[in-house]
């Protein structure tokens, strides 16, 4: 079961090299979206370091969120997910062998560039260890979460918009105790509370998504 | 391997067959119906008009006879939809789905409303229609949630798939149940804490608390009748030419 759970993580990390769009996009995104805050909103140093636990973290979310869709469409309209179901594996290895590349790909990244944008957004830089452990929690748990949707809404028409509607509700206590923790370290307070609760909700998903995931996928 | 004797009851698979249901639910229909009426109007119109005023509050607390029953609704509406979805997915029941498609709406609704009066009564007592505290936050996340049902059970046609998906979905949210329940107690919250529970004596004096009784009971009945008839309407829809509906004094008009 490793050898097949460690064949598709290979098999979907030589997908990903060959487009290495899929890698850079969420990347690009996070950028932009972080750098239209400053331009929409207020460039004022006081402003900005305010909001920028907020910001980040919800930027980070909506990377997130884009790059869902792919997770099992390409594979469903080629007609290899369902050989992939086939297998005499659990659905859920599935689910974990793609959810980790999904991660590796969207949520990794957004993990190590987040000093540099917490410095374009002027976050106080004793916040920058929360934040990155923080996304370092929580990216995993929204990249798990969102399997679940990318499943139920696999085949379905219109599914990306519908996909968002129904990841979002879930992805609320994430977001609310990431940027929280983020503030919190920006003031100086102790987050010792906030990384307990978001580590239990990453090994909470651990342990529901894929299996839910999985069985979604049979559907 | 020893025999397994233990079985769920024979009412449990019956509830499944939906001529059985569709024969039972008619005839609790009506009761159901009558019970809704009686509870909700007399509660009401107690609750509303005839309730001593609160002597901090004044009139405006009256919206509580409105209010709470709602909220208590949209959150058993969303543990009974996921556990019709999960009764579904176990015992492969299409009754079971069909059950959980019909609270969407209803508990939608209710959800609705106990957010639209609570900012009614928010506005009087704390000066703002909104705050962003744990109790209405996760309790928008529960609209959203319902919202979320609803869009999947439309965006996928056949109709068994789109049953177990949505199954599944309920059954993830639920996760978001127990949130909105001690949210008043795990957090700092600008709503207050319940004062009534199943199991200790209620804090507000008997002419206050027995409407409240009245109109939560009356709305749970009123859950019932709806959940009953559309239930029982997807049967008809979906048992098209089944002989049994055919011959059923409702459809040929026999008496």
């Amino acid at each position: 079961m490793i050898r097949f759970i460690l064949a598709i993580i290979r098999r979907d990390l030589l997908l990903v090299a060959r487009q290495p769009a899929e890698m850079i996009n969420p990347l690009v995104f996070f950028v932009l979206v972080v750098a239209l805050f400053p331009l929409g909103v207020s460039p004022e140093a006081s402003l900005l370091s305010q909001t920028a636990a907020g910001v980040i973290w919800v930027a980070a979310m909506l990377a997130t969120l884009l790059s869902l869709e792919l997770l099992f469409k390409l594979d469903h309209d080629d007609g290899s997910l369902e050989q992939l179901l086939l297998a005499p594996y659990p659905s859920w290895t599935l689910v974990l062998a793609k959810v980790f590349v999904h991660w590796l790909v969207s949520g990794l990244p957004l993990i190590l560039i987040s000093p540099l944008i917490a410095m374009m957004l002027f976050l106080p830089s004793e916040a920058v260890p929360t934040l990155m452990l923080s996304l370092l929690l929580g990216t995993p748990t929204l990249s798990l979460l969102g399997a679940i949707g990318a499943a139920l809404v696999t085949g379905v028409r219109g599914g990306g918009m519908l996909l968002t509607l129904l990841i979002l509700p879930l992805y609320v206590p994430v977001i609310i105790f990431g940027a929280s923790s983020v503030a919190a370290a920006s003031q100086g307070m102790p987050v010792d509370g906030y990384m307990a609760l978001l580590s239990a909700m990453f090994v909470f998903a651990l342990m529901i998504t894929p299996w839910a995931a999985g069985s979604a996928l049979k559907l | 391997m020893a025999q397994f004797s233990w079985h769920m009851p024979r009412w449990f698979h019956q509830m499944g067959s939906p001529k059985w249901f569709y024969n039972f639910g008619g005839l609790l229909q009506p009761w159901f119906a009558l019970a809704a009426v009686a509870l909700l109007t007399c509660g009401m119109v107690w609750g509303l008009a005839f309730a001593p005023a609160d002597y901090q509050q004044g009139n405006s607390f009256r919206i509580m006879y409105v209010h709470v029953p709602s909220a208590i609704l949209s959150q058993s509406i969303f543990l009974s939809m996921a556990i019709a979805g999960a009764i579904g997915l176990i015992w492969k029941m299409k009754i079971a789905f069909m059950v959980a498609r019909s609270c969407i709406a209803i508990g939608a609704t209710f959800t609705l409303i106990a957010l639209v009066t609570g900012a009614i009564w928010g506005k009087p007592t704390w000066g703002a229609y909104w705050v962003w505290d744990a109790r209405l936050t996760s309790t928008l996340v529960l609209l959203f949630l319902y919202a979320g049902v609803m869009a999947l059970n439309q965006a996928i046609s056949e109709r068994q798939i789109a049953g177990k998906a949505t199954a599944i979905l309920a059954i993830v949210g639920t996760v978001n149940i127990p949130i909105i329940k001690y949210s008043v107690e795990w957090w700092n919250t600008l709503h207050q804490s319940s004062s009534f529970s199943l199991t200790e004596k209620p804090s507000m004096p008997a002419e206050m608390y027995l409407p409240l009784l009245l109109t939560v009971l009356g709305s749970y009945f009123l859950f019932g009748l709806v959940v009953l008839i559309r239930t029982r309407s997807q049967i008809l829809q979906t048992q098209n030419g089944a002989s049994w509906l055919l011959q059923h004094k409702d459809i040929s008009g026999a008496k």
